[in-house]
């Protein structure tokens, strides 16, 4: 209370007397042990006590699994050997996973599908957000519409599509089709090496560019109309406006969505395990699903472990890289 | 005013009594786990006579056969007490041995009489014992299963196809002796207009995410020459795995999916098999024997116009399948295992195993199939008999989820991705189960 400003009543007199009475009431109403206690409460006291139970449920569901991930990591443990001995094994997991050449291959296939998904996510996204910003007949409509996929449970989405790729059934291989000439029967995305890859990055593409535009949208709204009007008594082309007023502002905002879909898509397991379950052979097996192989079908807990914490360390660096690039553009 | 005393004493002990037997018996229901698929219902109904015997009433946990494994490993591996008994897949039982998880059975049948020779050898070595080959039982053979072939009878029969086929291979069109036959068979639908339709050749596994695909490269493999380890040398594989006939078992299969699957059959098991041959697509199909009651009883594709055949030979006449099936566990947490190993006792019996068939579960009881009337029982019976006469079966090691991944790996890789060669593939192959085995200090 000593913070308030003085001289000005907070309630009227009215008011104030029935605060008065119902704090009297209630301090009379109080035992005293406990009304010295609560009395004797610091603010910092108070804090911690209503963000405990939020510290507590993290240090539960998050800092000790991944504490006892990182000691794991170093054992020979087997989830499915409740039995037999745990042995430590220094860094030998770790030796294994970065020395196996297909580590690097289910690597090289996350990289293909993060790099892709972002660069062709952040283009629409960012294109439907500039059009979408253009505020014209029933663009809240078509906003609506554009932000269906998002709203789709991925499983509904893994399967649906599933049916969409059927060479045989598929209205996606027939439209397809009926573009190139190409028999649908020959149009196997799902089984085909080089088209499953594009596959799901197509799927996870139509799923959340919508995501994207939205980001991007927040940003080119964010820009003050004062610009522009500046820039158009300047006599700017749209063409110099663009990329000297619209781009540079809404990039922090892009960036963002660039690294929220970068952090998403690495991890990226529901889709890619619903669409091609990592086929054909190992050409679509992302690190999530190599991961989900090792824990839950070899049982490997502690190589496992190790695998975890290796993805853990590399979508977390490069995340803190991105940020401080991400705080440098905003700051310029 | 006494009679209502009386009638009110009554019907309050009557409800007393009531709620205790209802409580004694919810104490008493036994929970068995198992595969959702058609022979579960079976068991479902077969299971209802235990329990007007016994009073013990039965609760089923069945789950897909894509997480089966998942499943109930892990739920073994937490020790959980969700299921009483369990059966589990053959290739469950040295993990589910060694770890404790299942009851050993062999004082149970001593007791009870029950007598492992009354059940085929196969089944007995498959699904109860471990280690392989010595008399320690986990299991009762509960259901017997092979990889075998459905044919659509209706189109070999038809006079056109015969003749045409008679004309371009100099024999008569029949299922197949030798696994060549069978692909020329699969070459000569593939693609082939039939009652106005695109049919295709054989629909063959290839599911990448469980078994799948090693499941029917085996089933291949085996006839080709293809063994796990030296014979005098356990654990030994190169030269057996990697062998040259091996590498061909491999290659043929390749060239089976290559030519004469269905477009897009690139992840296909038991389900997308079975649905397949039920939407006409194919002339020939590859599935464990547990589908074809249900195939049989089709009505698009069933009775007359569906047939059976086993495994046809290898190059060198070796003939072989692979083992599927699974035995009935006493799980080792549970709370009720009396009521549980009563529940095998009763399964047991030749009675409930007759009707076991009968339902559309394939007992595994001498008495039942070697009965002069079974064969002539089902359409499907000789097909079972013949099929379970050649089995063989992946490795039933407890480290056989590590095998089994490796294998799907590296088989997949091969066979639907292309890459690499057969050679390749075994090679490497031979490396991982050697890494497995050395981890496990067996090697």
């Amino acid at each position: 209370m000593s913070d308030m400003p003085s001289g000005k009543p907070l309630v009227t007199d009215t008011n104030s007397s029935i605060l008065d009475r119902a704090a009297t009431a209630a301090a009379h109403a109080t035992p005293e042990p406990l009304a010295k206690k609560v009395r004797g409460l610091s603010d910092r006291m108070v804090a911690w006590i209503f963000i405990a139970p939020t510290i507590l449920l993290l240090l539960a569901i998050n800092i000790f699994p991944l504490i006892w991930a990182i000691q794991l990591s170093f054992t020979n443990y087997r989830a499915n050997r409740p039995n037999a001995d745990i042995k430590n094994i220094g860094l030998q997991n770790y030796s294994r996973i970065l020395g196996d050449a297909d580590t690097w291959i289910a690597m090289q296939a996350t990289a293909h599908f993060v790099f892709w998904t972002i660069a062709l996510q952040t283009l629409i996204g960012f294109t439907l957000a500039y059009l979408i910003d253009r505020k014209f007949r029933g663009h809240a409509f078509w906003t609506t519409v554009i932000l269906v996929p998002m709203m789709l449970s991925p499983a509904v989405v893994g399967n649906f599509w599933r049916f969409l790729y059927q060479p045989q059934i598929g209205l996606f291989t027939y439209i397809i089709s009926f573009f190139t000439g190409i028999p649908p029967t020959e149009i196997e995305m799902l089984s085909n090496v080089s088209l499953a890859p594009w596959s799901i990055i197509i799927v996870d593409t139509w799923m959340w560019t919508p995501y994207v535009m939205l980001i991007c949208l927040a940003g080119l709204r964010s820009i003050p109309d004062y610009i522009y009007e500046a820039a158009e008594v300047d006599r700017a082309s749209p063409w110099r406006q663009f990329w000297s007023i619209t781009l540079p502002m809404a990039l922090p905002f892009i960036m963002l969505a660039v690294l929220f879909r970068g952090i998403e898509n690495f991890k990226m397991f529901d889709m890619v395990n619903l669409l091609t379950g990592g086929g054909p052979g190992s050409t679509t097996e992302v690190a999530s699903i190599t991961l989900k192989r090792e824990a839950f079908e070899k049982w490997r807990t502690g190589y496992s472990s190790a695998f975890a914490i290796i993805l853990f360390v590399a979508v977390f660096g490069l995340a803190n890289i991105y940020v401080k690039v991400l705080n440098k553009v905003k700051n310029r | 005013m006494k009679s209502l005393t009386k009638m009110t004493i009554g019907l309050a002990s009557t409800l007393f009594a009531s709620t205790a037997i209802t409580s004694v018996a919810q104490a008493e229901d036994l929970t068995l786990c198992w595969a959702a698929w058609d022979p579960a219902n079976a068991l479902v109904e077969l299971s209802k006579d235990f329990t007007t015997e016994t009073g013990i009433g039965m609760k089923f946990e069945f789950v897909p056969w894509t997480n089966y494994a998942d499943r109930f490993l892990n739920e073994l591996n937490s020790k959980g007490k969700l299921c009483d008994l369990i059966i589990g897949d053959s290739q469950w039982i040295g993990g589910s041995a060694e770890n404790g998880h299942y009851v050993k059975l062999n004082d149970f049948f001593d007791k009870e009489g029950i007598k492992m020779s009354d059940f085929v050898d196969a089944t007995v070595v498959g699904y109860s014992e471990w280690p392989k080959n010595t008399p320690n039982y986990w299991s009762l053979p509960a259901f017997g299963d092979v990889v075998g072939w459905t044919y659509r009878k209706d189109w070999f029969e038809k006079p056109e196809i015969q003749a045409e086929f008679k004309e371009k291979y100099g024999r008569d069109l029949a299922p197949p002796a030798t696994f060549a036959e069978l692909k020329e068979i699969a070459e000569f639908f593939q693609k082939r207009e039939i009652d106005g339709k695109t049919v295709y050749g054989a629909s063959i596994y290839t599911e990448r995410g469980s078994e799948g695909v090693t499941m029917g490269v085996m089933d291949v493999l085996y006839s080709y020459g293809f063994k796990y380890e030296n014979p005098d040398k356990p654990y030994e594989m190169e030269g057996f795995v990697n062998s040259d006939k091996s590498v061909a078992g491999l290659e043929f299969y390749k060239s089976l999916y290559d030519c004469c699957t269905p477009p897009g059959a690139s992840n296909s098991y038991m389900g997308e098999g079975i649905d397949a041959f039920k939407s006409g697509q194919v002339a020939m199909h590859m599935n464990f024997a547990f589908t074809w009651p249900g195939l049989h009883k089709d009505e698009a594709v069933g009775g007359d116009k569906v047939g059976f055949f086993a495994n046809p030979a290898g190059p060198d006449g070796d003939k072989f399948a692979q083992l599927g099936g699974q035995g009935i566990s006493v799980v080792a947490y549970s709370d009720k295992q009396d009521a549980a190993l009563q529940y095998i006792k009763w399964f047991a019996t030749t009675d409930v195993q007759k009707k076991w068939w009968s339902l559309g579960g394939f007992s595994c009881l001498k008495s039942v199939v070697e009965d002069p009337t079974f064969e002539a029982s089902q359409p499907y019976a000789k097909t079972f008999l013949d099929s379970m006469a050649i089995v063989k079966d992946f490795w039933a090691e407890p480290s056989y989820a590590s095998l089994l991944q490796a294998s799907q790996k590296r088989f997949h890789d091969y066979v639907v991705a292309g890459q690499g060669t057969a050679k390749e593939a075994l090679d490497s192959l031979v490396a991982d189960w050697t890494e497995v085995f050395e981890d496990d200090g067996k090697m």
